[in-house]
């Protein structure tokens, strides 16, 4: 199972078919453990990295950081669903130091991004502070370098 | 007119008369055409693992730009032992049973000169890989070829090793896994022929390099198994494994008097291994392993794959237990393997190597590195099916048993 997860991973289009020849399994058992994962919500979604800037999209990206103060109970997970609820964040993470939640914003401009913050994230009850980072450039996401120059170099016949 | 003169004539005739490499010839015509997807490469497709290059890269700032010990770093000559005594088991002195080398190749190279005296006879498995008779010749000795066979899974069989035995026979070169043909020798298949080379009194170049990259049940190392420590050069190296070919970094291990003997070579001819290569390739011993793994995972979910195709295209091909190499047999098209190869590349523009050019019986084979993208693999595939195809190879009826 470990295996087929590591295979989609790395590449979401690859066919039942070829997983079940590369760990030498039957194609209806890889069909069924991936069913049995999207079903147990193992696999969340498949989704396609782009890279927006080939295709001339404007957006902006920013982290911010949240600090907060835990409720009763629930500790952060409220106030953290009052945020990640909006479809203008990417990711929402509760981390340890010296704040409490890492969120990253996505949307148009920088002006709509700052608005955003000011006055539907910072205003949320229970957050404390917030700092805004504007991504400039980014070189890596998910495991994948953006603009990869390493090709193959290999002469094309060696013993 | 004046005669242009022949320098040839002044050439070592030992050295004029070695045949240019069959690899060579098909490496030129495969530079001419664009587009060629190579399955002919010899060489893992990935780049050294980023820490090693890091750790290199660090070396450097620290002003590691000097010669090191003729026979290499230390610390390197000590985490190989350890690294050999861990996965085999075996023990070597590093102050006295190891040296570096600029790759196995080098380290094959000094093996011969040191043991050879002229006319010695060297036995060579064959299919072989390309350097093996070369090496042998220029160093005095002649080169004895025993034919494996698809048939015994191009094993060497101890039968055929006794056959082959003269009263010149000195060295039994073995390389498995193998390259050109991805065969493994079980341990079982070892005990057998460690126990002609005893009977004889040979010695055993055992060209390990492809250790790392075994798929099928556990690599045996020939030093490991009983009396044979003594009597074999354990030749390796990080080319495969860590994926560093460019680096020419290698090693051998054996006896005492062995190593000293090619320490004598190396020392005069080479001096030492470049040391940014040792401080690479210690760090690949240090932090390396779980990248390794990785690679050697990929490596044998394309193996399946190719595996799959091979049987999908309908030519037979026996299941290699190591390396990044598939040999299958490509006689079912009516083309010799060098046409095969040829047209192959011209009409499909996908590039292997023939299996004549690693000897007479590598004939009605072709050789194919897995050492490739699956883009790559899958796409050279969908050629070469369409090829085979052409040629009247039909897909026969699989009955699963
Ligand atoms: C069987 C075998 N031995 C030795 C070598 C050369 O290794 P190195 O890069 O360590 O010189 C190769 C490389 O293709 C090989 O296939």
């Amino acid at each position: 199972m470990k295996e087929i997860l590591e295979l989609m991973e790395l590449n979401a289009k690859i066919t039942e078919q070829e997983i079940a020849i590369m760990l030498d399994m039957e194609v209806e058992e890889v069909r069924k453990i991936i069913k049995e994962m999207e079903d147990s919500k193992i696999i969340l979604r498949y989704i396609t990295l782009v890279n927006w800037e080939k295709v001339g999209e404007e957006k902006v990206s920013a982290f911010i950081e949240v600090r907060t103060t835990p409720q009763r109970d629930v500790g952060f997970d409220s106030v953290a669903e009052r945020i990640y609820r909006f479809p203008e964040v990417r990711s929402a993470r509760l981390m340890s130091g010296t704040y409490d939640l890492a969120v990253f914003i996505e949307g148009r401009t920088m002006r709509e991004v700052s608005n955003f913050v000011a006055t539907k994230l910072a205003t949320i009850e229970g957050v404390v502070s917030t700092t805004t980072h504007f991504v400039l450039k980014t070189y890596k996401q998910d495991g994948v370098i953006i603009e990869d120059d390493e090709e193959d170099r290999r002469l094309v016949i060696s013993p | 007119m004046i005669n242009k003169k022949d320098w040839s004539e002044m050439i070592n005739p030992t050295v004029r008369d070695i045949p240019p490499s069959g690899i060579r010839r098909f490496f030129d015509m495969v530079t001419e055409i664009k587009g060629v997807i190579s399955l002919g490469v010899g060489e893992p497709d990935f780049v050294t693992p980023w820490h090693i290059r890091e750790g290199c890269i660090y070396s450097l700032e620290k002003g590691y730009t000097m010669y090191t010990s003729n026979q290499g770093l230390l610390e390197l000559r000590e985490a190989i032992a350890r690294d050999l005594d861990v996965t085999y088991g075996v023990t070597y002195d590093a102050r006295r049973e190891l040296l570096i080398t600029v790759g196995v190749s080098e380290a094959l190279d000094l093996a011969m000169r040191a043991l050879i005296c002229p006319g010695d006879e060297v036995l060579i498995p064959e299919p072989s890989y390309v350097s093996y008779a070369p090496c042998t010749m220029m160093a005095g000795g002649v080169p004895v070829h025993i034919a494996t066979t698809v048939e015994d899974s191009f094993r060497l069989t101890a039968d055929r090793v006794e056959a082959a035995i003269t009263p010149r026979t000195k060295i039994l070169l073995l390389c498995y896994p193998n390259n050109p043909t991805g065969a493994v020798m079980t341990r079982r298949d070892l005990l057998a022929i460690a126990e002609v080379a005893r009977k004889h009194n040979l010695i055993v170049i055992s060209d390990e390099i492809y250790d790392k990259l075994t798929y099928a049940g556990e690599h045996t190392c020939m030093s490991s198994l009983p009396g044979m420590q003594d009597r074999t050069i354990l030749l390796n190296g990080f080319s495969k494994a860590y994926a560093m070919t460019g680096w020419r970094v290698g090693y051998a291990a054996g006896n005492a008097d062995f190593i000293a003997a090619m320490t004598k070579i190396h020392q005069y001819t080479m001096l030492c291994a470049p040391i940014t290569a040792q401080m690479a390739a210690l760090e690949a011993l240090r932090n390396g392993r779980e990248g390794m793994k990785r690679m050697v995972q990929q490596y044998n979910r394309r193996r399946h794959l190719v595996m799959q195709s091979f049987r999908d295209m309908g030519l037979p091909c026996f299941e290699p237990g190591g390396a990044f190499y598939a040999f299958p047999e490509i006689s079912a098209t009516g083309l010799s393997s060098d046409e095969f190869a040829e047209r192959l590349l011209m009409e499909e523009k996908v590039a292997l190597v023939p299996g004549s050019a690693f000897g007479p019986s590598g004939e009605g084979f072709v050789r194919c590195s897995y050492a490739a993208s699956e883009d790559d693999l899958t796409e050279a595939f969908r050629r070469m099916d369409r090829f085979v195809k052409r040629y009247g190879v039909k897909v026969k009826t699989v009955v699963n048993l």
